[in-house]
């Protein structure tokens, strides 16, 4: 038996699936966070059911590509009861999409969520008379804290193994329009407005999208964001490096210099180090403190500040989400990209995701420039970034001419995050590393060994010899650089191996670390980003973008060459 | 009887409140703002604008919608000249 939920975006879905499948989906308090549909199996009274989440639709024929999968998807599967999500404080607007899901003549079930929210905004819904004004059962919910899930799905259980009435004539509508005025006096009927509370959202909006304030807002936020993620990193990454350090020193003198089994073995310690010293303890405060900003309810907010700007890249603010995910990971980012509806506006959003230092870069960024040269040149690096991308934009956006539409977002209200929530999203993403990302890691590091015993480590810096040249590092920076194509950490990782120093202010000068970091963190996007380029634009567009991002990787090395020769010398 | 005025979306100013006239862009356009629940006849807010010439963030049925400022040059809108009578 296959249950799906439909709903409106940012209506509470993958809320809702979450709480029952375990976390699967990835929820945001933002339109369009689901893209493709998850699937979970879920057991009820005994039964085993089939739960779809399905990507927030607005109408079932809508235009973009999240919302086609949904019509595609009730369309060629066997479902046997729709779960329609709305968001009880946008009663009106999900009606619309209720009305259109009657006439599907599916067994459906409304599940009014974020009653909670509406009570508190003073509104009165009279479930009772909304069900029997549609014929489907309506059930209350507060997906969030979990209340009224279970009777949702005995009713829905219910609903599946009777029949189907044909839906009242009276609210099939003719069109769009038609369906609009219907859902308005179908709300104005059912819902009465109590006292109306001074709204705090309003006023934190007042401070938050300000021209000065807002600004000001977002560079403290993310600042202070910036701030904790570098000062628990920092905190984690020193000891346990000195730690590791210690046992692959106790080894190598164990196996003697020379042996292969003793470069695997020290090979093996650096590949799990790098992961435990090195990543974890900046991504996980990262992705932490990034899926609470979600939550709440900040990132349209930011996309609301940041439109006017984006414009300037070509792009319109919905674009910032591929950006502020990609901070995280570039594979959602470019995954995210489904949510503009242009193909131009969904290859240039994804160019410029791709040279987004995701958590992998932020640990080349931090383990080398801000352990070495201080906080504020890896802020400077991130500074570099942003210019750099908002060049990139510019000149893609003069190369593929076609106007863009612009922006229409919905500003969800505030919303308190749930702990469970958050700590579910970051162990969701962090997972993605661990049994993704790790393992190519510790791969890659017993091939280095291997390459290094061997010593043909020199055959692959010389490939890269004209690159590493041009930019002024030694030749043995090639190897990490190759590798950093599997996975962007592995670049530093490699380093420390290649330049066989643990300190690296003993092989490098700053200058080199930070042409070195500017490189890693412009060049060719790492296996799965590529994967996810390919899904997404096609071979060709990911080919394209793979020699835009060595240009671009380039032409920044050799300017901060340039540059910083003035400033570090 | 109120004078009514009609002008564009963008030019109105913060925290007046406008009747959704009609829509200038195309078809996509109109479907579009559809979707989001935004359709002539409409009773509508004007919340804020955001800064650098961005979008304006309009409120509808209780939801507020940011609206970029290409689109929002396209809603003609009926405003009252004058709260006199």
């Amino acid at each position: 038996m296959r249950f799906a939920l439909i709903g409106q975006p940012n209506c509470g879905k993958s809320t809702l699936f979450n709480q029952v499948a375990g976390y699967k989906a990835e929820t945001g308090n933002f339109s369009g966070t689901t893209v493709t549909f998850t699937e979970s199996k879920v057991r009820l009274n005994g039964k085993v059911i089939d739960l779809v989440d399905l990507p927030g639709t607005f109408t079932l024929h809508g235009t973009n590509p999240a919302e086609a999968v949904v019509n595609k998807y009730i369309n060629s599967h066997e479902v046997d009861a729709i779960i329609n999500v709305l968001d009880a404080t946008h009663l009106s607007q999900g009606l619309e999409l209720s009305l259109e899901l009657l006439s599907v003549e599916r067994p459906l079930v409304v599940a009014m969520n974020m009653m909670d929210e509406a009570t508190r905004l003073g509104m009165n819904i009279d479930g009772p008379a909304l069900m029997s004004r549609l014929g489907v059962p309506v059930m209350p919910l507060v997906a969030s804290r979990g209340h009224g899930i279970k009777a949702l799905f005995l009713k829905t259980l219910q609903s599946a193994q009777a029949t189907v009435q044909p839906p009242d004539l009276t609210l099939v509508a003719q069109d769009a329009l038609q369906r609009h005025q219907l859902a308005g006096q179908l709300t104005e009927s059912i819902v009465s407005q109590g006292p109306h509370r001074v709204s705090w959202r309003d006023r934190l909006d007042d401070i938050l999208l300000h021209p000065v304030w807002g600004f000001l807002a977002l560079v403290v936020i993310l600042f202070i964001f910036f701030q904790i993620v570098y000062g628990f990193g920092k905190l984690i990454e020193a000891p346990v490096l000195v730690l590791f350090n210690a046992i692959s020193s106790q080894f190598s003198s164990f196996f003697g210099t020379r042996s292969l089994l003793g470069e695997l073995t020290v090979g093996l310690i650096q590949g799990v180090a790098g992961g435990i010293a090195i990543v974890l303890p900046y991504l996980i405060p990262f992705l932490f403190g990034l899926s609470i900003l979600e939550d709440i309810g900040y990132l349209p907010r930011i996309a609301f500040l940041m439109d006017g700007l984006m414009h300037r890249l070509g792009l319109h603010g919905k674009a910032i989400v591929p950006f502020i995910l990609g901070y995280g990971c570039n594979v959602p980012a470019v995954m995210s990209t489904r949510i503009l509806e242009e193909r131009k506006d969904r290859i240039i959003a994804s160019t410029l995701a791709v040279l987004v230092p995701c958590a992998a870069r932020l640990s080349v960024v931090f383990g080398l420039v801000a352990f070495y040269l201080g906080p504020s040149w890896a802020l400077a690096v991130y500074l570099f970034n942003i210019f750099v991308i908002a060049l990139t934009g510019r000149v893609l956006t003069k190369l593929l001419p076609e106007d863009t539409p612009g922006l229409i977002l919905e500003m969800p209200p505030y919303r308190i995050p749930t702990f469970k929530n958050v700590v579910n999203k970051t162990w969701f993403r962090v997972r993605e590393f661990i049994v993704e990302a790790w393992p190519l890691l510790i791969i890659g590091s017993l091939l280095l060994a291997v390459l290094l015993y061997y010593q043909l480590s020199s055959y692959i810096d010389a490939l890269v010899r004209p690159f590493t040249w041009l930019l002024g590092l030694p030749a043995e920076t090639g190897v990490p650089l190759i590798f950093g194509i599997f996975r962007k950490e592995l670049s530093l990782i490699m380093l420390r191996q290649a330049l066989g120093v643990t300190d690296f202010s003993q092989a490098l000068t700053y200058l080199q670390m930070l042409v070195f970091t500017v490189f890693v963190v412009f060049y060719i996007p790492c296996l799965a980003t590529l994967s996810a380029l390919r899904r997404e634009l096609g071979w060709r567009s990911m080919l394209a973008v793979s020699a835009l991002t060595v240009v671009v990787a380039l032409s920044a090395g050799l300017l901060v060459r340039g540059l910083g020769f003035l400033v570090l010398r | 009887m109120l004078n009514k005025v009609v002008t564009r979306l963008v030019d109105v100013e913060k925290g007046r409140l406008v009747k959704i006239a009609s829509f200038e862009g195309g078809h996509r356009m109109k479907t579009k703002l559809n979707r989001f629940g935004i359709y002539p006849g409409d009773l509508a807010r004007v919340v804020r604008h955001a800064p650098f010439h961005g979008p304006v963030l309009l409120e509808v049925r209780g939801m507020e919608i940011a609206l970029g400022r290409g689109i929002a040059s396209l809603i003609m809108v009926e405003e009252a000249a004058c709260d006199l009578p």
